[in-house]
């Protein structure tokens, strides 16, 4: 493996006492070139961000990247820099990476909706937003370095090449690095305009595609990888909140007078939902939240049992009176009318945790005048680049200065920066001493934002060919899109289709986890098609290659992936495949082999096989790996996972009642086949984790010809499948 | 308040906190060790597993009175000199680390599973590593570079 790229901090960036830093905007702002010996024309430059710097370049050949988005295992530190450097033929063994500053208007892209702008690491969507926004960056640096050396040969601009941070003159075999070339930098008059068709063409791609190792690796082997939890700052002092167990309970403390006397303890701070406690040290701060005597008010989840919630989803999904259609094509109450036979089937899945390792923490410190503010948070940022901060203090955004760390997992969870604003509220009352906000395990548990529970009601109908004529699929749930996401079918040619979401609310926590609705939602659609499948006779890959004739990327996934499972072959003695697939930006068919203990209920998963159709693979190395983790984490939400909720009260609250999967239970292999394609990437993320259910309970109903229908499959619910 | 002694990777250090305070708080926030990571606080993680007499442990249910005492402790800042232990050169060669949380415990309890055998198998790799969780997923390529820095086939840093 060729050598890692460093990565440096702003304050490095800040202090490279040579070359030049060139400052790109990518919205047609003219880019400006400043030497970096003049670190106050930098910083002023920095300041008002009316241009931004992508990129660096200092005499000695050093080139900094800038990456825009967040990094939390995904890899954006290692693939956006990575795209810029394509395109500005960088050597990239000389690259380095830092995480931009949190300025919307210069580092966001569109890749949300047209015309805004946003940094948001979320729905898989770094890579493909960021793919045209980083290219031409890249273009344009490439472009100014080339003009410089036309003007320094004086040759023209057409006769240059440029390769490995070199401008190259073919005619006269002269060339000349990036860094000779800095410190003679000027601004061309003009940039031209970098269209797609004036960008690299794949074949030419020297480091898109290619296996090279990610930038923050050797830091996270060694333990100096910084996360916002690691943060110490001078006098900085630590905060801790009590929140219980009951959502949206308002706490009374009734031993205000004892906490205060406790050692260290500097401050109360109540909220609307939790007591906060503010102390000199950790220990102190958590020895105080142990002892703080809170009587709990009600709160809208008094009384709500989540197990025995479903019969009342079950009467929902069963109303004359229809819910919010989410997508429609056709008539699907015709085609039921003409069918020849109809399945039906209803699923459901409890509550899982996002169970990030890192817990939810930030630091914050304000200035005395409260009219300046600073973060150190890992966060997966938002639509407010400054994570609602200046909203809160009543400042400008330029005030507040966010620093970005690494994320020990996101998973959606920090896509909401509650935490953020707890440790804000926090500082603002300490101000100018810096705050650390830590949630416990058990805070960041039993105040956890969860996957909502739901359950599906499919229906489907079949004609007197045996054809698929209709589908329709009836949400019931809290949190519209959280529980939708995912119900709508664009690769199975099914000409009538309806899916409705029908809402509830409980008064719990929801939040987007990995992947959304689509864990839920592709479950109940792989599954119905398996059980249509049995019903009909025929072969499980067979049903979806017929679905899939219109939709021949998907198709590509299925014959690859039944290729590599060898799905013809007869299983192994006690073994089964079951098959599902999966959009989410990128398509993939995924298959599992597994085996039963018919005594204890335990479900083993030997092997996973996927096929991937992701566009350009920019880390194809690194989207393995998101494959890979995407199957374990399935299998653990799909095998273990369950939150349940008694009389409003959540009732885990650590990992030693909420089982993650471990070591002992991950599969043999998990192989991954990558399908190659020249399109626009597409998110790698999340499509392997909605997998993972809809395979598991195929290849089940295939070795035992029952169904399994109620996430997670525990022991007692396979027993109780088997002996149904 | 109370002044402990602690050796932590060959060097000593001097603290004062509450008798009864977590060890993990004095590595982390006290001392500024923090490779060692909190992840839950009941010794069901492992993220925060250093060894103590080269045994692995975990960090957050010790308590920094019972290991004042010359017991030699180390954590991932001293497991060797410039992060080229051949497990750290491994997990790189692997590329096993996502959000990299978890795997300061990972590999310490990697290294201590070496000191005891050096060749385990498969299914003994499994089973001591099963302590020590990991959210991203990243599993097989820890067993990966586990075998890897066990058959010496790992690059030279």
């Amino acid at each position: 493996m060729s050598s890692t790229p460093k990565i440096v901090n702003r304050r490095e960036f800040l202090k490279a006492s040579s070359g030049v830093a060139l400052f790109i905007g990518v919205t047609g702002i003219m880019p400006q070139l400043i030497s970096c010996k003049d670190t106050e024309g930098i910083k002023k430059q920095l300041q008002n961000y009316q241009l931004s710097a992508w990129v660096q370049i200092s005499g000695n050949g050093e080139i900094t990247i800038y990456n825009p988005a967040a990094e939390m295992g995904q890899g954006s530190m290692t693939s956006l820099p990575l795209i810029f450097a394509e395109e500005m033929d960088a050597d990239w063994s000389k690259v380095k990476v830092a995480f931009s500053p949190q300025e919307v208007e210069i580092y966001g892209s569109e890749g949300w909706a047209p015309g805004s702008k946003l940094m948001f690491t979320v729905g898989s969507r770094s890579t493909k937003s960021f793919f045209p926004v980083m290219r031409k960056a890249g273009a344009q640096a490439r472009y100014i370095l080339m003009h410089n050396a036309a003007k320094y040969w004086d040759v023209p601009i057409s006769e240059l090449s440029s390769r490995k941070s070199f401008v190259l003159h073919q005619a006269t075999n002269r060339k000349i690095s990036y860094g000779d070339l800095a410190p003679i930098l000027s601004m061309p008059k003009t940039l031209p305009n970098f269209t797609l068709e004036k960008l690299k063409q794949p074949r030419d791609f020297q480091l898109i595609g290619k296996t090279i190792p990610r930038t923050e690796i050797p830091s996270k082997v060694n333990g100096t990888a910084q996360f916002a939890i690691d943060i110490k700052l001078p006098n900085m002092v630590y905060g801790v909140l009590e929140r219980g167990n009951l959502h949206a309970a308002r706490p009374t403390l009734t031993n205000e007078k004892d906490i205060m006397a406790m050692d260290g303890i500097i401050k109360i701070v109540p909220f609307d939902y939790a007591i906060g406690v503010i102390a000199k040290t950790l220990e102190q701060a958590l020895e105080a939240k142990k002892h703080l005597q809170i009587t709990w008010s009600h709160s809208p989840a008094i009384g709500y049992n989540s197990q025995e919630i479903y019969p009342s989803y079950e009467n929902i999904a069963g109303q004359k009176k229809s819910g919010k259609v989410i997508h429609q094509i056709g008539q699907v109450t015709t085609a039921k009318k003409l069918a020849s036979k109809i399945y039906t089937a209803d699923f459901k899945n409890d509550y899982v945790y996002h169970a990030q390792m890192e817990p939810l923490n930030a630091v914050v410190q304000i200035s005395e005048d409260l009219k300046n503010a600073e973060v150190w948070v890992g966060s997966q940022q938002g639509v407010d680049p400054k994570l609602g901060v200046p909203q809160l203090l009543g400042i400008p955004h330029e005030n507040v200065k966010i620093n970005l760390q690494y994320l020990g997992g996101g998973f959606g969870r920090r896509s909401m920066n509650d935490f953020v604003v707890e440790a804000t509220l926090l500082a603002k009352e300490v101000a100018p001493l810096p705050v650390k906000l830590i949630w416990t395990r058990e805070d960041d548990l039993g105040y956890g934002m969860f996957r909502p529970l739901s359950l599906q009601r499919m229906a489907a109908s079949i004609d007197k060919s045996g054809n698929l004529t209709s589908l329709s699929h009836y949400v019931v749930g809290d949190g519209g899109n959280l529980v939708a996401s995912g119900a709508k079918n664009d690769h199975y040619d099914i000409p009538n289709q309806l899916v409705e979401w029908r809402e509830v609310s409980h008064g719990i926590r929801v939040k987007h986890w990995r992947a959304v609705g689509h864990g839920p939602n592709k479950f109940a659609i792989e599954c119905i098609l398996d059980e249509i499948a049995l019903g009909q006779g025929m072969d499980p890959i067979d049903i979806r290659r017929k679905l899939m004739m219109k939709s021949p990327k998907a198709l590509a996934t299925l014959e690859k992936a039944a290729e590599m499972a060898k799905w013809k072959e007869p299983a192994k003695e006690g073994r089964a495949k079951g098959v599902a697939f999966v959009e989410h930006g990128s398509l993939g068919t995924g298959i599992c082999e597994i085996s039963v203990d018919q005594n204890t209920g335990k479900i083993k998963v030997h092997n996973f096989w996927i096929a991937l159709d992701a566009g350009i693979i920019v880390q194809p190395d690194n989207v393995k790996a998101q494959m890979e983790g995407g199957i374990i984490m399935g299998m653990s939400s799909v095998l273990y996972e369950q939150i349940t909720i008694v009389n409003g009260r959540v009732q885990q609250s650590n990992f030693h009642d909420y089982q993650l999967l471990r070591m002992q239970d991950i599969p043999e292999h998990i192989e991954t086949h990558l399908i190659a394609s020249a399109d626009t990437p597409e998110g790698v993320g999340e499509t392997a984790t909605p997998m993972v259910a809809g395979a598991i309970a195929n290849a089940f109903l295939r070795l035992t010809g029952k169904p399994l229908r109620h996430l997670p499959f525990t022991p007692e619910r396979v027993l109780e499948a088997l002996n149904g | 308040m109370a002044k402990y002694t602690l050796e932590i990777n060959n060097t000593r250090h001097d603290i004062e906190v509450g008798s009864g305070t977590s060890l993990l708080w004095v590595l982390r926030e006290h001392l500024g060790l923090t490779g060692t990571k909190y992840g839950c606080g009941i010794a069901q993680c492992g993220a925060c597993t250093i060894h103590i007499d080269n045994k692995p442990m975990k960090a957050c249910v010790l308590q920094v009175d019972d290991f004042a005492d010359g017991q030699k402790i180390k954590t991932i800042e001293g497991l060797s000199s410039k992060g080229d232990h051949p497990l750290q050169r491994a997990w790189i060669e692997t590329q096993a680390p996502q959000c990299g949380y978890c795997q300061s415990g990972q590999i310490m309890q990697a290294a201590a599973l070496l000191e005891e055998n050096s060749n385990p198998s498969r299914e003994e790799i499994k089973s001591y590593m099963n302590g020590i969780l990991c959210r991203c997923g990243t599993y097989l390529r820890i067993i990966k570079a586990i075998e890897l820095a066990t058959d010496g086939k790992v690059e030279q840093g």
